[in-house]
């Protein structure tokens, strides 16, 4: 009965090595984590990806930039993904060497909700900038009206909505309105959170959907939120004075033309906190993936490349319709070519 | 090993010696009670040295500055937390008289012969319904629905009735009353729940002794029948504002995550629960250190309701006794 027992102990012992064996060679798991802007694109290019490319799965949490960083300083993930590239003092620390590549990039809108639905509102740089401030606090301001002079504006109170949580979009949006605007940049300056004036018409709404929603049911609310969900929720968005003057509606065009108005540099990490261009929208940006050089394993870093290329070829194709903007072909080159460092 | 007693019995006796199994399944019971509650003991304990060992460094670096600040600005390394613990007892406290109000009404209606004891059940399955919302569709509920339906009024309270504190700002969206009022609807099936079940404890006797004296059916309710539950409804009173304290998601969509400190029912405010759920994800190393001294903070007000109500309940215990 003993030696039976045994005798069946090994062959479930030895079938379980032969079986995760089999597993190791054919099966690459690929784990993620990081930035919820870029997320719903990213997975609908993993699960594209993982259907065509045989024995290779990845799976990406969206969790924010900051934890994305995070989970790959402690090894927890093979790659990561930030709005905010990644820290000179937090790259010094991965000793295998880190690769940044920018897979896509995306814009910021500004939401509004003003009573009988009027289109097409125009904000001048000034003017936007100062509500963020609080320093515009009705929507009959003078500087609103000079501006949109077809529109019938109400002394209507502006009721400003932002996002409660640390987030990739709020870095990216307070960038943009502390470079254009100086007392921004001195009394809030720019972060994942900054401290919005105190006051009874600031209002904090956690995520995306939170602040989309808040905006929808609030009469004179305006908030900004990602290009994308704003079309998906089909609400009304600003047109925005760009440097040059203009003022540009936010779409796939606009945001390429303020792509191509910054040139790449070597390390894969442009800003564009105020595009030049008179087409351009002002505040758009690039998204980044996060890889190490060094993988340690051939079979990962061989699909963390093949990931990287169906993104760049498949994958450009339907960021327009997802509300993202493709990248210009020779950030894609350039993608392509610093792809090969990921060993 | 256990060995049962030894008594000689008359066999035909209907009175027999615990046998050996009952021994074993009183002894095995009684262990994995005890496990338990040390278990349990031992939880708590964990978890209040495992938050405190983490806040620490931030309790040595700020002091009481996290505790009396109002400002919450990770760039600058300025946290303040003095609106939040405001906000949390304010939004608590209401939510508390709006549910305690109904609650109890609720309970006193469905359990004091006001309705058939079918229509009854029906009715307490309903507001026992309540408590299986999961926490986000009511913070989407109170963003559809509450804050639209109160907007007209509190517009009119606020342009009337502007000089009273309480109405001080008009109602933008999210603030501290939509807030209160879905919480009260969160807490109402706890408080309605345990006050029912007090109010069905009292003996049938009470009431019919309370009846033989002449009472109406109104002065047996309210002179006898709530007076002997009062405890049992007491302590539903603090198991709600505990929970009311604790609520995040909800609040989190709903109280606006404004640092103000303000008496306005229609301003935005913060609460403990809802900073901690949206800072915690992306928070740096300096900033978790203030996160969990004030998550510290939150046990500690949770612990002393609940330490205040127990010791109400038993000053109100020992009135009724004497």
């Amino acid at each position: 009965m003993k030696s039976l027992m045994k005798s069946a102990a090994l062959a479930v012992t030895v079938s379980l090595c032969a079986s995760s064996m089999t597993f190791a060679a054919e099966n690459v798991r690929l784990t993620g984590s990081g930035a919820s802007f870029p997320a719903p694109i990213y997975l609908t290019w993993f699960k594209d990806f993982s259907k065509k490319t045989a024995g290779v799965t990845v799976d990406y949490q969206s969790k924010g930039s900051g934890a994305g960083v995070q989970d790959f300083l402690n090894k927890t993930v093979d790659f990561a993904a930030s709005d905010s590239a990644m820290k000179d003092e937090d790259i010094a620390k991965v000793a295998e060497g880190v690769q940044l590549l920018p897979m896509t990039a995306g814009e910021i809108v500004l939401a509004y909700n003003l009573p009988g639905n009027p289109k097409g509102l125009k904000l001048p740089r000034d003017v936007y900038s100062n509500i963020f401030l609080g320093k515009i606090t009705k929507w009959n301001d003078p500087q609103i009206v000079a501006a949109n002079p077809d529109l019938k504006l109400t002394d209507t109170p502006i009721t400003v909505v932002v996002r409660a949580d640390s987030s990739g979009t709020t870095a990216v949006f307070t960038k943009h309105l502390a470079t254009i605007n100086p007392e921004f940049k001195q009394a809030l300056g720019e972060g994942n959170t900054v401290n919005w004036p105190a006051s009874d018409k600031f209002i904090k709404s956690p995520k995306n959907d939170g602040v989309t929603a808040t905006v929808r049911q609030t009469p004179g609310a305006i908030g900004y939120i990602e290009y994308g969900f704003a079309k998906l929720a089909k609400v009304d968005f600003a047109q925005l004075q760009n440097k040059a003057g203009q003022y540009v509606v936010p779409n796939a065009e606009s945001g390429a033309e303020a792509l191509a108005a910054v040139k790449m540099p070597e390390s894969l990490v442009a800003w564009l906190p105020d595009p030049d261009g008179a087409k351009s929208y002002p505040i758009t940006s690039y998204t980044w993936m996060i890889f190490r050089k060094d993988n340690g394993n051939p079979a990962k870093a061989k699909a963390m490349r093949e990931m990287v290329e169906y993104s760049l070829t498949e994958g450009q194709k339907i960021a327009d319709s997802m509300g993202y903007i493709p990248l210009p072909q020779s950030v894609v080159d350039q993608v392509r070519k610093a792809s090969a460092n990921i060993q | 090993m256990i060995k049962p007693f030894v008594v000689p019995v008359n066999p035909d006796s209907a009175c027999q010696p615990p046998s050996a199994k009952d021994f074993l399944v009183d002894r095995t019971f009684r262990a994995l009670a005890k496990i338990g509650v040390v278990l349990i003991l031992a939880l708590v304990v964990a978890l209040v040295f495992e938050v405190g060992r983490k806040a620490l460094p931030g309790m040595e670096k700020h002091g009481f500055d996290v505790l009396l600040g109002s400002v919450w600005d990770v760039n600058q390394g300025k946290y303040g937390i003095l609106p939040a613990i405001w906000g949390t007892l304010y939004s608590a406290l209401i939510a508390l008289l709006i549910a305690g109000a109904f609650g109890v009404s609720m309970a006193i209606f469905l359990t004091q012969d006001f309705l058939p004891a079918k229509l009854a059940a029906v009715f307490r399955t309903i507001v026992e319904l309540l408590a299986a919302i999961p926490s986000v569709v009511y913070g989407l509920w109170g963003i559809y629905v509450v804050i639209p339906a109160i907007r007209p009024l509190t517009t009119w309270l606020n342009s009337e009735l502007g000089w009273i504190p309480f109405f001080g700002t008009s109602l933008s969206g999210p603030g501290l009353l939509p807030a209160a009022l879905v919480l009260a609807i969160m807490i109402l099936p706890t408080i309605a729940a345990v006050s029912q079940d007090a109010l069905t404890s009292v003996p049938m006797k009470t009431k019919q002794a309370a009846y033989g004296m002449g009472t109406t059916h109104w002065e047996a309710i309210l002179k006898v029948m709530v007076p002997s539950a009062a405890t049992g409804i007491f302590g539903s009173l603090v198991l709600g504002l505990g929970r009311a304290l604790g609520e995040t998601m909800a609040l989190a969509m709903l109280v606006g995550n404004a640092n103000n400190i303000s008496l306005s029912l229609f301003a935005p405010a913060n609460t403990l629960a809802a900073l901690l759920a949206l800072n915690f994800p992306e928070a740096g190393p300096n900033e978790i250190e203030v996160l969990m001294y004030a998550a510290l903070v939150l046990m500690f007000i949770t612990l002393l309701v609940n330490v205040i109500g127990s010791m109400i309940m038993l000053y109100a215990q020992r009135g009724t006794k004497q």
